[in-house]
């Protein structure tokens, strides 16, 4: 049989983020519940830190207020008026174990979940797709439910520290309330949520894409 | 066009397991003619997987050399065998392989999506296909809702919606009851005379045997022997009215 040139055969075109996207999606939405139990360790750890990082703004705010009553009432709630209320190493620790074991969560469920998927990897590998594709649906799963995990956990942690702060503080912690620098802790901790997601999301896309399509054929006893 | 399709030549596999050297495959050379459906049969571990894999772009040999539809394999770098496998190759497992998350429709549509083309006309072709395997009604159902004939179907309609050369299917109806494997055989059997398509089915099914052109037997992963239609010898029975071979 007479071979075509090398030159003459097509290479196969990538796919676009956006169908990666679309593929990811469809698998997390079936996949609700087992997700849910991963972000639950995102959900947690981000709400921690949200609820650490916004009780300390509120607390400064409320100790540079300096008002008597509001000061026994700061001294009542456990809070340091002289050092200015701010967060003490230990709490840092703590705040930096619960990320940590954040970033291990999400590495180890997304892990798990290409062990289960090798033979629908090498399936997908068999109908065309490349590396990168896999590479995309799989760092999108992982960050998207870091991510997903991030806000929830903001908004809980908000919540949490916002009613803290109503209950020891009354109205004080309304009339000065530091908006801007809640804000500020939100950010923060989006921005921490988010890269540790990311970073937790390439170890597992690079151990998918490297399957082989061969895994497909494989039968399992 | 060349008459040969698939041309495989003194194709050798070897596999080291620790110190133990396993031959998967001896020596064996191949010819498949464009539009015959070659039935490869041996019992587990003669070395019809590891064919496939070979004809598929899913392994290399270790010696030999195999060349499908003009495109000799072992020079292709790893996007074009990406393009050859979703151009060329219609792969059906044994196990029907489906998305477990997706429903039928983007089962087939994820390959049509493969060569190129829109999602939006790759659901449009995927529809098409499963009208043509009658799963019209089951679009959106889930591999879990749908009976393991209906899968199989799914899974034949996704081999088909880029319309390859050749068709590669792994002991496809291994885990279908007997009259589900003979629609099974039947749809194959259809795709060759309608659509002029090689199949090649890796078997140990004594009913494909009347669907082939061809039928080679592995034994300890060399060609035993191989035969023709009409110089196989079928003994036909029948249970419960059933005919069965």
């Amino acid at each position: 049989m007479d071979t075509r040139p090398l030159h003459e055969i097509p290479e196969q075109t990538p796919l676009s983020w956006r169908i990666a996207f679309t593929v990811s999606w469809g698998a997390m939405r079936r996949r609700f519940l087992r997700l849910l139990i991963t972000m639950f360790g995102v959900i947690l750890a981000i709400a921690f830190l949200a609820y650490m990082l916004i009780t300390d703004h509120i607390t400064q705010t409320l100790v540079a207020v300096n008002d008597e009553r509001l000061n026994v009432l700061l001294q009542n709630a456990g809070a340091d008026i002289f050092s200015g209320g701010g967060t003490d190493d230990l709490m840092l620790l703590l705040i930096g174990l619960s990320l940590l074991t954040c970033l291990v969560g999400i590495v180890n469920s997304m892990l798990m979940s290409v062990a289960e998927r090798v033979k629908e990897i090498g399936t997908l590998k068999c109908l065309g797709a490349l590396d990168s594709f896999i590479v995309k649906t799989y760092f999108i799963e992982s960050a998207l439910q870091g991510i997903l995990g991030t806000l929830t956990g903001m908004l809980l942690g908000l919540l949490v520290a916002v009613t803290v702060s109503f209950v020891d503080y009354g109205g004080y912690a309304l009339r000065h309330f530091p908006v801007l620098g809640v804000l500020k802790s939100l950010g923060v901790t989006f921005a921490i949520g988010s890269l540790i997601s990311v970073f937790a999301a390439i170890a597992p896309a690079y151990m998918a894409a490297k399957k082989q399509p061969v895994e497909a054929m494989r039968i399992e006893e | 066009m060349s008459d040969t399709i698939i041309s495989a030549k003194d194709l050798c596999k070897v596999y080291h397991l620790g110190d133990e050297v396993v031959h998967a495959l001896r020596d064996v050379t191949l010819e498949v003619r464009r539009g015959e459906y070659l039935s490869i049969m041996g019992p587990s571990g003669s070395g019809k997987t590891t064919i496939f894999n070979m004809v598929g772009g899913l392994d290399v040999p270790s010696s030999g050399e195999v060349s499908v539809d003009g495109y000799r394999l072992a020079d292709l770098n790893p996007r074009q065998l990406a393009w050859f496998r979703c151009h060329k190759i219609g792969f059906i497992f044994q196990t029907f392989n489906l998305i477990p998350t997706m429903t039928a429709l983007d089962n087939v549509a994820i390959a049509r999506l493969f060569s190129g083309v829109s999602p939006r006309q790759a659901r449009r072709d995927a529809a098409r296909v499963l009208e043509q395997v009658e799963l019209g009604h089951r679009l959106d159902h889930v591999p879990g809702e749908l009976s393991g004939g209906q899968q199989q179907r799914v899974a034949i309609a996704r081999a088909l919606v880029n319309e390859p050369s050749i068709i590669l299917a792994d002991e496809p109806t291994g885990n279908l009851d007997l009259a589900l494997g003979e629609e099974i055989i039947n749809l194959l059997g259809g795709m060759k005379d309608r659509l002029g398509i090689t199949v090649i089915t890796a078997t140990h099914d004594m009913k494909m045997l009347s669907a082939s052109d061809t039928v080679v037997w592995l034994k300890d992963g060399a060609v035993d022997r191989s035969a023709r239609k009409g110089e196989v010898e079928i003994n036909v029975g029948t249970i419960d009215g059933e005919t069965v071979v």
